[in-house]
């Protein structure tokens, strides 16, 4: 076993081997810009383009010609919803999102309230799921998409999905969904779940960062997207620019391995993440974060309450995980999704974050479960919060000098 | 963000971690922050009649800036006068563990926790208490 351990596999994926292999040549001999129609390099690299679109397709039981390439989830999520409030701007202004919506989700629809849009953003249950009665309640002849996360980045909850697009589509209204957290993790059928336009990424499925993907839907009904690029016309006019084909090849072959295993991946790897996650529970005041039925196979959010997230993470050197704690962005406010969830700041400060995936091995995870137990009560040992807690001080009673 | 080498240290190998019998008039006992905030240290002196400081203790929750602020804190307070004690300032403890400008707040925590606990002791004592110069973050 190699230190350190790499349990953050929802901020980015190590590339599969089998990945990088099929990309190599699209570097070197297969070099060609996919838009070059007129001689054999053109061709080879529009070959290896078209071949990757059919396996992204399979992957979520959609057509090719409903893929649109992009730079990655951040761009697709941008496109998408910026490319339908200009689209569809004669029918209405209404979008529908949630609190917990990753910041490229958010921050795009903070840009179109400014452009006029009016935003309605739902609050979650403390579970993390949305309130599907919240969502009807919002719904208005004005609103023209709602788009709500697949799995969330942090806490791993899935969203009913089928029943949010039933809802969309009963009103008029599009249903978009960030499904970068689950797209290759779990199914997702794009027909089955009623999605019209999807973003995901190819480096959260072991393939290489700065390539994703934007589905967008072209039967029942036929969804357009004003282009935020403007260029040279590629990708059906919808985002110009010389495809990443070697990216593109890459992400192709990152979907059909999750295809063919993910239904194994999955059984293997909630299993992995059950037994870390009620070994770390059975420490004393620590809470798990998000629902526990309806989420992704890999994720575990954990809060040990009286250390601070980023203290601990120094104390789990040979770990690599995340933590919703304020200490490990410039903002000093701790995550607002574990906020949304009604979870008290020092809650949020106290989270840890456990991402695993498909490199990480039973072996990995009962070292992580010793050594985090071990910075826990390390940190405890530390902390004048645990000391008045065991001494029976009531916390919520003192005055704190907040800051 | 890297931690700097003396970070580190201090993080791993945290001096004076304990607690003084806050009710002996000898001992000041500061607390700050808030847990809400993320950090909240407790800083304690024990003060000789010579008005020396012979102990110093601490617990912190917080980052591994505020743990290694709070303990360097305490190493520097021990065999100290009240009024040297009184002139360490947060940028001493900045430079000494080369903190980066977003953990700033961390040195101006431990400094606040000994001011409170100085003013702890000299109020048990029957002076007054001192104004604290800086405000929280």
């Amino acid at each position: 076993m190699e230190l350190p351990i790499y349990l953050d596999n929802n901020a980015t994926t190590p590339l599969d081997p089998r990945v990088l292999e099929a990309m190599l040549p699209y570097f070197t001999n297969k070099f060609g810009n996919a838009a070059s129609r007129n001689h054999a390099f053109g061709w080879v690299a529009e070959e290896g383009v078209d071949y990757a679109r059919e396996q992204v397709a399979k992957l979520i039981g959609c057509t090719e010609k409903e893929i649109i390439f992009t730079s990655g989830a951040t761009e697709a999520d941008n496109l998408g919803i910026k490319g339908v409030f200009e689209m569809y701007q004669d029918k209405g202004n209404h979008i529908i999102t949630a609190t917990t919506e990753h910041k490229a989700v958010l921050d795009t629809c903070k840009h179109l309230e400014k452009q006029g849009a009016r935003v309605t953003y739902l609050k979650v249950k403390e579970d993390g799921l949305i309130d599907l009665q919240e969502l009807e309640a919002a719904m208005t002849p004005q609103t023209i998409l709602v788009t709500i996360m697949y799995g969330n980045n942090e806490i791993g909850v899935i969203q009913p999905i089928k029943e949010i697009s039933a809802i969309a589509h009963k009103h008029g209204a599009l249903f978009f969904t960030d499904a970068t957290q689950a797209v290759g993790k779990i199914p997702v059928d794009v027909n089955a779940d009623g999605i019209d336009l999807m973003a995901f990424s190819a480096h959260k499925m072991y393939g290489p960062k700065g390539v994703g993907v934007l589905y967008v839907r072209r039967k029942n009904p036929r969804v357009k997207v004003t282009a935020q690029i403007d260029g040279g016309g590629h990708e059906r006019g919808m985002r110009s620019g010389t495809l990443n084909v070697p990216g593109i090849v890459g992400l192709g072959k990152a979907c059909e391995l999750c295809r063919l295993e993910m239904a194994d991946e999955a059984v293997r790897l909630s299993a992995l993440r059950d037994k870390l996650e009620s070994s770390l529970n059975t420490m004393e005041e620590s809470y798990v974060n998000g629902n526990t039925q309806h989420r992704l196979p890999h994720v575990a959010n954990i809060s040990f309450k009286y250390v601070e997230g980023e203290g601990l993470m120094m104390a789990m050197k040979d770990l690599a995980v995340s933590s919703g704690s304020a200490c490990t962005s410039a903002s000093l406010e701790p995550s607002y999704v574990l906020k949304s969830l009604g979870l008290s700041d020092d809650l949020a400060h106290s989270s840890i974050r456990f991402g695993l995936g498909r490199f990480t091995t039973e072996e990995e995870v009962d070292y992580a479960i010793e050594n985090t137990k071990k910075a826990v009560n390390h940190l405890r040992d530390l902390s004048p919060l645990w000391e008045m807690f065991k001494e029976g001080v009531d916390l919520d009673k003192i005055e704190w000098a907040t800051h | 963000m890297a931690y700097s080498e003396k970070v580190m240290e201090h993080y791993t190998n945290p001096r004076n971690v304990g607690t003084l019998n806050k009710d002996n008039k000898n001992v000041g006992t500061g607390l700050v922050g808030a847990p809400e905030c993320g950090d909240v240290m407790r800083l304690q002196i024990e003060v000789n009649d010579e008005n020396i400081i012979t102990d110093a203790k601490f617990k912190t929750f917080g980052c591994g800036s505020a743990i290694a602020s709070s303990s360097l804190a305490t190493e520097w307070l021990k065999g100290k006068s009240i009024d040297e004690a009184l002139a360490i300032d947060n940028m001493d403890l900045v430079e000494e563990l080369a903190l980066p400008p977003v953990k700033i707040h961390c040195s101006v925590l431990a400094e606040d926790a000994i001011k409170s606990a100085i003013n702890d002791y000299r109020v048990k004592n029957g002076l007054e208490a001192l104004a604290m110069p800086k405000s929280h973050h």
